[in-house]
């Protein structure tokens, strides 16, 4: 085999990359201490330069991978040359060296998108490049110095890879990654927005509006990635679950839940003035957790289905990043952010005071969740044995915040600014109050399943408040002069989020209170039950993939007249290198249901166990989270944020 | 005194830096293997070196032995090659099962490398035998089994110079004394 010299080139601009990134950090920190404005202009070229060296590197990767050149380790370990191109592909973020560049190209897409961003003073701009080339300057040399992915296998070259791990080999895991990076790095540029502005030590409302555009994208992108994780962990793992409260699904849901607080605060810091001090140490916190979920997943000291390989050095490396990162940053809050109490004033019944009151919330909900995730890793360090923190934990604590969340997200929208009469509130609120409590609460549990129950009414009633009030402020917005064509696309977003939130509150009810699982014995020609369905197993075969060999069923399912509504045709399959058996399910999907079948071991001749599962409205989860991302990008549409800011 | 709260953060976030790094050094995964303890699972294999000799458990139990699943494709298996090369030579049998592996590669892989192995068993793609009762899902991992037959150390993952020293040759040594 001919040795192709692209993986030395891609890390050689890997490291072209980190000159960059200092020039691109250092220069405008010199520069401002020594008042050279000439010196603040090198952030912007050192940015450009520092994506496009990025992007040589992450493009050789990925050329390494089509051409199967095994002798790069990172090739070897983790593609094989029976492997389909898309795969190969995405087999570049498939572990920990690769996904790491994707990482620091993200970060380097982001700083560019930045670069760009008009209306910014260029001594701003200048500052938040640098505090941008910082962050990148750590996470490079962690790369090159302890997780290099052009590493060689020389002088033996093997014949052949190890493969892609045949979880990863699918559509969903694809997109996952990128797409949970986008969101998690996207906060970067918040977090540098929001040191930039400590270290001027101008922390006024214009600082808010820089910043909430970033920060509604990244969310946006963070929504995407987490729940396309979550449709996949569904459909792919063979389990039937949307969400396990696994370590690593924590680490994601962290800055998630920190950077929904995040835009809300912003919100109010941008249009009254107010919590700044408390809207900066969210932008730090934010961006910190996100590199602390980094830190979990990579250092191996937690244990998970995602968790990368378990290697001590790099663990403490990337402590020592993270300590310097975030320390510095809440060390430099600490000392920087402005103790004057700001002079507008708020009543209790107020969009102030209820925004305030989500963020309160949805810290509680972060420590919660923090505390569960790490609590295991406590007691382990303090000789109190090797426990894990479980779901009813979770359960048990973040149901009831999530409610709670709820009744001020229908609050928020209806309320005013500053202060408001409770006569007024209640005149806004009484109708959305009153059909959610009838047919959420009262009504419609009874309708579904003739039975009621308490998690089903609350759940239900919530979705309803929050439908009701969301499009009682849309239509109120709708009277103004200039009709339905008024309403801005901010406001849209707002609607959209909540609405998006709604659907997921609605579909996590139905599914976790009617949603039923059996595990059977099916053979062939006896028929099985499964509410109010008939599944008979007709068929059994054996088919062969590109690098895999599996075991298929065929499953007819009847309804109650024994009509044929379905054929269902689950699969087990075996990739060949890693000799790893994975279960292809098979689902009939729809908005009001999924019937869900995967294949497990069989039990005899002619007979397999299976497991079929009853899964009501759980595609609204999924469908939710789309809507409220989709809604976040359109709020930053909005024409307010195009408008150019006079200096 | 406002000023002073404001470092809260940052002391709540040492505190959790300090429980981190006390995470470092410790295996959350440190559990032991299903089949610590419990008898070689029972199989009859090919040799890799000629098919119609047929290998059972009955014919290696007797003494203490490795047993090393490797296979040509698994780079990780020539980083530990060296390693159960000296293992060898210190007089310590190293039983070879061969992997999903094709008897061409492997033999080439044998001549390049060197040849610890007393014995290699063959187990190819879609043979459901020891590898798969082993509960084996990559390679390379290694098992020390004593006189009875029973598994009493198993590792996933490379052989390094340090394992050899302070983990491996110390238990077989045990376990060859071991009554």
């Amino acid at each position: 085999m001919d040795i192709l010299y692209l993986p030395e080139l891609g890390q050689f601009a890997l490291i072209l990359a980190l000159v960059m990134a200092c020039v691109q950090a250092l220069l405008p920190l010199a520069g401002s201490m020594t008042r050279q404005p000439l010196w603040l202009a090198y952030a912007q070229p050192a940015a450009w330069a520092q994506f496009a060296l990025l992007t040589v590197s992450l493009v050789f990767l990925g050329v390494s991978f089509l051409v199967d050149d095994f002798s790069v380790a990172y090739v070897a370990n983790n593609s094989n040359s029976a492997l389909p191109w898309f795969y190969k592909l995405s087999a570049v973020w498939g572990a920990h060296e690769g996904s790491l560049l994707l990482w620091l190209w993200i970060l380097a897409g982001w700083t560019f998108a930045v670069s760009f961003s008009r209306g910014l003073p260029a001594e701003v701009l200048a500052r938040v490049l640098a505090v941008l080339g910082f962050v990148s300057i750590g996470m490079l040399l962690f790369v090159i110095l302890t997780s290099n992915p052009f590493d060689r296998y020389l002088p033996q070259i093997p014949s052949d890879g190890a493969d892609l791990n045949p979880l990863l080999q699918d559509p969903g895991l694809i997109f996952h990654p990128p797409l949970l990076y986008m969101g998690y790095v996207g906060f970067a540029v918040t977090f540098a927005f929001a040191l930039a502005a400590l270290w001027s030590g101008k922390l006024d409302t214009a600082w808010a509006r820089w910043s909430r555009p970033w920060t509604s994208v990244a969310w946006a992108f963070l929504t995407c990635g987490i729940a396309l994780g979550s449709w996949w962990a569904y459909y792919e793992l063979g389990w039937g679950g949307w969400w396990f409260w696994d370590p690593v699904e924590n680490a994601s849901l962290l800055p998630w839940l920190l950077g929904t607080a995040l835009m809300h605060s912003l919100a109010v810091t941008e249009k009254r003035g107010l919590f700044k001090s408390w809207t900066v140490l969210l932008a730090i916190a934010t961006f910190s957790t996100s590199l602390m979920g980094f830190f979990l997943v990579r250092s191996g000291v937690l244990n998970s289905v995602h968790a990368f390989a378990n290697d001590p050095d790099r663990g403490l490396f990337l402590l020592l990043l993270l300590g310097v990162t975030i320390g510095v940053s809440l060390l430099v809050y600490a000392l920087r952010v402005p103790t004057l109490k700001a002079r507008a004033s708020y009543s209790l019944i107020s969009k102030d005071v209820f925004l305030l009151a989500n963020n309160v919330i949805l810290v509680v909900a972060t420590l919660t969740v923090l505390l569960g995730t790490v609590y295991p890793l406590l007691m382990d360090a303090l000789n109190q044995g090797k426990i894990s923190v479980g779901p009813p934990y979770f359960n048990a604590l973040f149901v009831p915040l999530m409610l709670l969340l709820g009744v001020f997200m229908g609050l928020g929208p209806v309320s005013d600014w500053k202060s408001m009469r409770l006569d007024k509130l209640r005149k806004k609120i009484w109708l959305s109050g009153a059909i959610s409590l009838l047919l959420g609460f009262i009504l419609l549990p009874w309708v579904y399943d003739g039975s009621w129950s308490i998690w089903v009414a609350l759940g239900l009633t919530l979705f309803f408040w929050v439908v009701t009030t969301s499009l009682r402020d849309i239509w109120e917005a709708s009277r103004g002069k200039k009709g339905w064509r008024g309403i801005s696309r901010s406001r849209w977003g707002m609607f959209g989020g909540h609405v998006g939130a709604a659907l997921i509150v609605l579909g996590v009810t139905m599914v976790a209170n009617y949603g039923e699982e059996r595990d059977v014995r099916m053979a062939i020609g006896e028929p099985v039950k499964v509410k109010d369905y008939e599944f008979t197993l007709t068929q059994l075969g054996e088919r062969e993939g590109p690098n895999f060999s599996a075991d298929t069923a065929t499953i007819e399912m009847r309804d109650r007249e024994g009509r044929l509504y379905k054929t269902l045709t689950p699969e087990k399959r075996n990739y060949h290198v890693r000799g790893m058996p994975m279960t292809q399910v098979s689902i009939d999907w729809g908005p009001l249901k999924d019937i869900y079948v995967a294949m497990g071991e069989p039990v005899a001749e002619d007979a397999y166990a299976m497991r079929i599962h009853y899964k009501p409205f759980v595609r609204w989860i999924w469908w939710g989270a789309f809507i409220a991302g989709l809604a976040a990008i359109l709020a930053v549409t909005d024409r307010r944020y195009k408008v150019r800011v006079p200096e | 005194m406002k000023r002073a709260l404001l470092f809260l953060p940052l002391i709540i976030f040492i505190g959790l830096g300090i429980f981190l790094y006390k995470g470092l050094s410790m295996d959350p995964s440190a559990r032991d293997s299903a089949l610590l303890n419990k008898p070689l699972p029972e199989f009859t294999l090919p040799r890799l070196d000629n098919e119609d000799l047929k290998v059972s458990r009955e014919d290696l139990v007797g003494e203490v032995f490795l047993l090393n699943v490797w296979g040509s494709w698994c780079p990780t298996c020539y980083e530990e090659h060296d390693q159960l090369i000296r293992l060898a030579e210190e007089g310590v049998p190293v039983v070879g099962l061969n992997y999903k592996d094709e008897r061409p590669k492997a033999f080439q892989y044998l001549a390049q490398q060197g040849n610890p192995y007393t014995l290699n068993l063959f187990e190819p793609d879609g043979v459901r035998a020891l590898a798969f009762d082993l509960g084996v899902y990559g390679a390379p991992e290694t098992f020390l089994i004593d006189k009875e037959g029973i598994v009493r150390y198993q590792l996933s993952g490379e052989v390094t110079p340090q394992l050899v020293d302070e983990t491996i040759l110390p238990e077989v040594r045990k376990w060859q004394n071991a009554q």
